[in-house]
């Protein structure tokens, strides 16, 4: 059996990946799919808790996760289109109308 | 041995695929990434026994979410975004930071592996995952289920709204 | 070594099921594109394909030699190397989802526990085979159709997965071969118990498959042939294999949920256990029916060819019916079981192609319209009816046949006041509709 530091690690490196996705790329829909690859990290770090302590809590929680996660993308998705009509881009840099 | 083969096989395969997510410059092919990421965290799923979670993971995150990614990704697709520069001012910052913040949740992982002490593992079995899953659902946490299903009508007429042409 | 042997030993019977399964299904699928073809002259009152081998049988090889030698086009500035990930896609969660489903109680490569979830979700995995086929072709109406084609197949899957949870409801279980035992348990096809829920799986399942009347997508005369214009060759007959793959994966899926697997009618019934002999007699039948019109045939090459095919059902017959006279080795239960589920999902497709012969087709809008204002209303009302008819049967003590009767009533009132009081609109829309 797989020590529940494996998992734990590959969480970890799953989540940092993503962040660095988040704060470094211009183009919002890959930030989108970043914190994407963040919430299955977290996932990822549920269920090997749930395998380890023996209760299904870590699974159910891991399946609010995903639901959650289906709602954001659609809403953020829903935005992005909205933005794109009025201002034709879809880079973070030029989202910029509340700025001075 | 099996078993290690198939995580050490599923964890690369992850761990690869999101590093060409964050790093491609074709916006669909970080999306085909994305996808392959999400197959490979599902099959971590199958081995840690969680077969109903797999299961979830392939009809809702990969067959509900990235067809939605990628049917706005062709809405939106600028071939001239091709040739932009893909990564912001301050990226080496940003990546910066993230390794930092990397580095402490690993100190914190190592130093609280012996300090914590989680409650008796009950240890049963998880199996059979599905009917365990499902009683827990329905019977302990049916309230958060319930708040789950309001969240996703809320985002369903929120996304509609959003996305509509102006009448 | 040995201990490698140990640890792959019981891997190696579904491994040859998974070699069997992949090597006869592009000549299956091919073989049904030829059945199709010929039921197809049927309907229209002509022959069909005659001239390639006696009655057309060689054609499906013919088209196949033909695809393989055509040029491979790759349309400029195209994608490459997703170009080419496309078909592989869509082909692949075809056969994926093959691999799940029993075609007998003795064939049957993993019987998951998670068996139907596992086959709905690489179903929806087939999408992306479009989708990116579509874009990957650089072509405005190739991007239309893929778009058009993976709403259309989006919007029925859930109707699809709907009428699947409601016979799930009945079986209690996930696992396929599990779901086909409960049935011979309770002696009757889930279609007799959730009728409401077939049909919509039936039409549902039309229009996953993108089959006519729901077949806009990939019409020749709409949007030149939608996501497929770019591909020509095998990259071509790989979607095509998909299409027929799909077509096998729902015809068995629907096979194993309401028409009882591998059972025969009326599995528990004693009295009507004459039934057992149905298969040989069939094959008997066939095997006379084709030495009868063996002699009006105008070339001697046809009539050979017609008494060889009376030989080979003659043998089928007598390999069905010598179970039942106590032959050794031959187990009733294997032969019996893989003939009914192969007629059923036979008579399945064959509603396919009959009604793809008989309605014209749906526009998109209609399409739409279908599945969203009725199709997924009418199957959601259809789970909670019955999950409201086994609360009735368990708690409350109805007879179950009572409780179902009356909640199948019910979802047929909503449905027809869904059908009746949904705006129609006689011509196609010219400003969006609100």
């Amino acid at each position: 059996m797989i020590p529940t530091s494996h998992y734990l690690a590959l969480s970890l490196l799953l989540f940092t990946i993503g962040v660095i996705g988040v704060v470094t790329r211009r183009n919002v829909i890959i930030i989108l799919m970043s914190i994407e690859l963040i919430l299955n990290a977290v996932n990822i770090n549920l269920i090997a808790f749930s395998r380890m302590l023996g209760s299904v809590d870590g699974q159910i929680f891991a399946l609010f996760v995903i639901t959650d996660a289906a709602a954001e993308a659609a809403v953020g998705l829903g935005i992005i289109i909205a933005f794109f009509r009025n201002r034709e881009t879809v880079l973070a840099d030029e989202m910029d109308i509340l700025k001075w | 041995m099996l078993d290690k083969v198939v995580f050490y096989f599923f964890a690369g395969l992850a761990v690869l695929s999101a590093i060409l997510v964050v790093t491609r410059r074709n916006v669909v092919h970080s999306a085909i990434f994305l996808i392959t990421a999400l197959l490979a965290t599902a099959g971590i799923f199958l081995q840690l026994h969680a077969e109903f979670l797999f299961a979830v993971q392939i009809i809702l995150y990969v067959g509900g979410i990235m067809v939605l990614f990628i049917f706005v990704i062709m809405l939106v697709n600028l071939d001239v975004a091709l040739h932009q520069v893909q990564f912001n001012r301050q990226a080496w910052l940003g990546v910066l930071l993230a390794l930092v913040l990397g580095v402490q949740l690993a100190v914190g992982f190592l130093v609280g592996r012996t300090g914590v002490t989680f409650a008796k593992p009950s240890g049963g079995p998880l199996e059979p995952n599905t009917e365990l899953v499902g009683r827990a659902l329905f019977q302990n946490y049916m309230l958060p289920f319930e708040i789950a299903s309001i969240l996703l009508l809320v985002a369903m007429i929120g996304a509609v709204v959003m996305a509509k042409k102006k009448v | 070594m040995r201990e490698l042997i140990e640890f792959f030993r019981p891997h190696l019977l579904p491994l040859l099921y998974a070699l069997v399964i992949v090597a006869v299904l592009p000549l299956i699928a091919g073989y049904v594109v030829l059945v199709e073809r010929k039921v197809m002259a049927d309907m229209q009152a002509r022959l069909g394909p005659m001239r390639v081998g006696p009655h057309g049988l060689l054609q499906p090889i013919a088209d196949a030699v033909k695809l393989l030698l055509k040029e491979d086009i790759i349309p400029e500035n195209a994608d490459v190397w997703i170009f080419w990930l496309a078909p592989l896609l869509s082909v692949t969660a075809g056969m994926l989802a093959l691999s799940a489903l029993p075609f007998g109680p003795a064939f049957q490569i993993a019987d998951l526990n998670i068996g139907l979830l596992f086959v709905v979700g690489i179903g929806s995995m087939g999408i992306f085979g479009i989708v990116l086929g579509g874009w990957a072709s650089n072509s405005h109406y190739s991007l239309l159709g893929a778009l058009r084609s993976s709403a259309q197949l989006v919007s029925y899957e859930t109707a699809a997965g709907m009428a699947l949870v409601s016979a799930l409801l009945l079986a209690g279980t996930l696992s396929m071969a599990t779901i086909v035992r409960v049935q011979e348990q309770k002696g009757v096809w889930f279609v007799f118990v959730a009728p409401i829920a077939f049909f919509t799986y039936l039409v549902a399942s039309i229009a996953e498959t993108n089959r006519a009347p729901f077949d806009l997508p990939e019409a020749e005369s709409e949007l030149v042939a939608g996501y497929m214009t770019e591909y020509s060759g095998f990259r071509w007959a790989l979607y095509f294999l998909a299409e027929y793959t799909n077509m096998i994966v729902v015809g068995s899926i629907a096979t194993v949920m309401f028409l009882g697997g591998w059972l025969r009618p009326f599995p528990n019934v004693r009295a009507l256990d004459f039934f057992d002999y149905v298969p040989a007699v069939l094959m008997l039948g066939i095997a006379g029916y084709c030495l009868w019109r063996a002699p009006k045939q105008p070339v001697t090459v046809q009539k050979l060819f017609l008494v060889a095919v009376a030989g080979l059902c003659a043998l089928l017959a007598a390999i069905l019916g010598a179970p039942l006279f106590g032959v050794p080795y031959l187990s009733k239960a294997a032969l019996h079981g893989g003939f009914w589920f192969l007629l059923k999902v036979f008579l399945y497709i064959y509603v396919f192609m009959w009604l793809r012969f008989t309605f014209p087709r749906y526009r998109f809008d209609q399409l739409m319209r279908l599945g969203w204002h009725f199709l997924i209303p009418v199957s959601i009302v259809n789970v909670v009816a019955i999950g409201v008819a086994l609360v009735l049967h368990r708690q409350f003590g109805w007879a179950s046949w009572l409780a179902l009767l009356v909640t199948t009533v019910g979802t047929l009132a909503v449905a027809g006041y869904l059908a009746a009081t949904d705006e129609r609109h006689e011509t196609a829309m010219v400003g969006g509709d609100a």
